[in-house]
């Protein structure tokens, strides 16, 4: 008896013997072809730097994530300090990495660094996570992070908040840049996690009403240097 | 009559006549098409992007053979395991063997219809496994002990004041009315399983060739949380989930939100390549990916009807479907309900026991015109109905067509028949008509011309 893989390629072979006529497309001119990077069709992203931080800042509000825009790192870490007191934050954990270790360095309640003693026990008691990004899309005000900008997997989504600390430059105007500037950076060797994440975690599955914070993060903060 | 018909008719019956399940289901859809348009509108040119996203589908479908082979290549290379599945036993056996090799005390599973489609928590819980499903969605239908009512928006029929008698019944919580409370309930269930687990199960949306890396989409954080914490990750999918590039998820992640729930995007949109990374803290050690043909093979080889495998599984055409809002459901009995269900249940379980799904239809088109993969649904019920009359046409298909087919022929029988047909319309109004009884029990027959349209036609234009 022939194996699994070898049965399900010859079906597929088999099936595709007989060509199927392309979908009936709407657009008048010529193809469209998803790698044209520019995507006119798809919402804009803002043509300018200025622009899409305003696209950002819109897209952000309406996900209910808040976006805290500072001048520089000092001014940052006073604004995270100064979240941390509001929200009487008893534990948070943060990435190692040089934009939030001075961050961490300003609270007066427990930080721990996440990825250099990673205890799932304890990312689960913890207020916040501090994390780095990727990068930030204005075009729908998603934050990419990856297993290796925000301490693996876990910290972005176990505790209850979760604050990211970006520089303006981090903005990129759509997706398509996104996943490109990912390429890029990483080739063949990817993190192995990466996640867009669009506003705080939220479920409408009770009667379709919006409640933030079903198991992800219920408070979403942006703090976006420059 | 089959089962699944009986079971059908029997439902939609009922369901159809419960005003106030309708009102309750047309409410809670009324926010989703509101915030659909508002979303829809920030896009410069829909239909342009309708356009690339059914491209971006056709094209790796319609090369899947090379497509799936290079996913599996690179998937492979980023530390995966492959294992396939010829059909729901396989695949089934396949993920029992991981979890008893393994030891498993705990397996925690997020949002995965294909898991639905193989019967999976019957299995792992014959076995002996405990699976708890951490969609909160999933979470209050495997309380209920009921299967999923609407493949994006599970349990959107059950009213808060039953899931809150369901938590204080297995959970032991104060009984509350608050959505808000209800979700936080769960949220503290739930939380303490995630970091228990051994196994974590998940679906996936996309696989992505090029780089070997599947995508998996959800709002709540329990696909993140179930691949980040358990120390293994099974990831169950459908062969037909391949896009060529990472780009093509520029379009279809935004478009797949959008057409289904409404939202510029949807909360966590993640890749996985390969399991934990050396110098990465958390993560499983092992990732496995089960791809599983089950009958999508045979929709393939129907090149009318392959562009079915472009579903993208928003949900769009469900929320737009008359018959869906008004039958519900479970009435349909199948994992995939709706316009998309009916399409593809018959090919992937039978032309003969599900055909009676092509006739739910009204022929609007309203799914065709939802589906932002631009697949030709309500087309392809009116194919099914076609094959079903070809493969075991029914005595009524073949006394009816035989007869039109003699008739038509006949101009001079045809003529005659129309004349006892408006001569006799009268009376039929009154007969107790077989196939007609429900259509004439709220409508009357229109009154009878004294000439044919031929006879017309040419008294005007001769
Ligand atoms: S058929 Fe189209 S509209 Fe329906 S679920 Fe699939 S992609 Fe969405």
């Amino acid at each position: 008896m022939s194996d699994a893989r070898t049965d399900i390629f010859a079906r597929i072979r088999e099936a595709l013997k007989v060509k199927a006529p392309k979908p009936h497309l709407k657009a008048e001119t010529s193809s469209p072809n998803t790698s044209v990077a520019a995507k006119p069709w798809l919402p804009d992203g803002g043509e300018t730097a200025e622009d899409s931080l305003l696209i950002l800042a819109e897209q952000l509000a309406k996900l209910k994530a808040v976006l805290i825009r500072v001048p520089d790192h000092a001014s940052a870490a006073k604004a995270f300090a100064e979240l941390a007191t509001t929200k009487s934050w008893k534990k948070v954990a943060y990435h190692g990495h040089e934009l939030t270790r001075p961050l961490a360095a300003t609270l007066t309640c427990e930080a721990w660094e996440a990825d250099a003693s990673f205890d799932k026990q304890k990312l689960e008691g913890s207020d916040a996570g501090l994390t780095t990004c990727e990068s930030i899309v204005a075009q729908l005000g998603s934050i990419l992070v990856s297993s290796r900008s925000s301490g693996g997997r876990a910290l972005s989504v176990l505790p209850h908040v979760h604050v990211v600390i970006a520089e303006a430059s981090q903005v990129v105007p759509d997706l398509g840049a996104a996943l490109a500037l990912v390429k890029a950076r990483h080739g063949t060797d990817m993190p192995s996690m990466l996640s867009f994440i669009t506003g705080p975690s939220r479920t409408g599955d009770i009667e379709r009403i919006l409640v933030l914070g079903a198991h992800g993060p219920k408070e979403l903060f942006l703090i976006l240097v420059g | 009559m089959d089962n699944s018909k009986a079971i059908f008719l029997k439902e939609a019956t009922v369901n159809a006549a419960d005003g106030v399940q309708r009102a309750f289901i047309s409410k809670a859809l009324g926010g989703y098409y509101t915030n659909r348009d508002l979303q829809k509108a920030r896009y410069r040119d829909w239909e342009r992007a309708r356009d690339a996203a059914s491209m971006a589908k056709w094209s790796a479908v319609n090369d899947l053979a090379n497509v799936l082979e290079k996913f599996v290549k690179n998937f492979e290379r980023n530390g995966g395991v492959v294992h396939w599945a010829r059909d729901a036993a396989e695949a089934r056996d396949i993920i029992l063997k991981i979890a008893e090799d393994a030891k498993a005390k705990a397996i925690v599973k997020s949002k995965c219809m294909t898991s639905e489609e193989i019967h999976l928590n019957d299995a792992l819980e014959k076995a002996g496994f405990g699976v708890v499903e951490s969609d909160l969605g999933e979470f209050i239908q495997q309380l209920r002990g009921e299967a999923p009512y609407h493949f994006v928006f599970p349990c959107m029929h059950v009213k808060r004041e039953a899931i809150s008698e369901l938590f204080t019944k297995h959970l032991g919580t104060a009984p509350t009315d608050s959505p808000e409370e209800l979700t936080m309930i769960a949220r503290r269930h739930l939380r303490q399983l995630y970091v228990d687990a051994d196994i974590g199960i998940t679906g996936a949306n996309f696989l992505v060739a090029e780089t070997g890396q599947i995508s998996i989409t959800e709002n709540e954080g329990n696909a993140r949380l179930t691949a980040a914490l358990p120390r293994i990750h099974i990831a169950l999918s459908g062969i037909e989930k391949v896009v060529n590039e990472l780009d093509d998820l520029s379009v279809l992640l935004p478009m797949l939100a959008t057409a289904g729930a409404g939202q510029p995007m949807t909360c966590y949109n993640t890749l996985y390549s390969g399991p934990r990374k050396k110098g990465e803290c958390d993560g499983p050690e092992e990732f496995h990916i089960v791809l599983l043909d089950n009958a999508r093979t045979r929709l393939l080889a129907d090149p009318e009807q392959r562009d079915a495998l472009h579903c993208i599984r928003c949900g769009a055409c469900l929320n737009v479907c008359p018959i869906f809002k008004n039958i519900g459901g479970l009435a349909y009995g199948t994992t995939y309900q709706g316009p998309i269900g009916s399409v593809i249940t018959p090919h992937l379980r039978g032309l003969k026991q599900w055909n009676h799904l092509s006739g739910a239809s009204s022929l609007c088109g309203a799914c065709t015109d939802a589906c932002p993969v631009r697949i030709d649904l309500h087309h392809h019920l009116l194919h099914n109905r076609r094959n079903a009359a070809k493969e075991s046409p029914t005595l009524f298909d073949r006394v009816f067509h035989n007869g039109f087919n003699f008739v038509i022929k006949r101009p001079w029988l045809f003529a005659a028949g129309g004349r006892i047909f408006r001569a006799s319309l009268p009376l039929l109004q009154k007969l107790p008509l077989p196939y007609m009884g429900a259509w004439m029990k709220t409508r009357d027959l229109p009154k009878a011309p004294t000439q044919s349209f031929r006879e017309q036609w040419k008294h005007d234009h001769v």
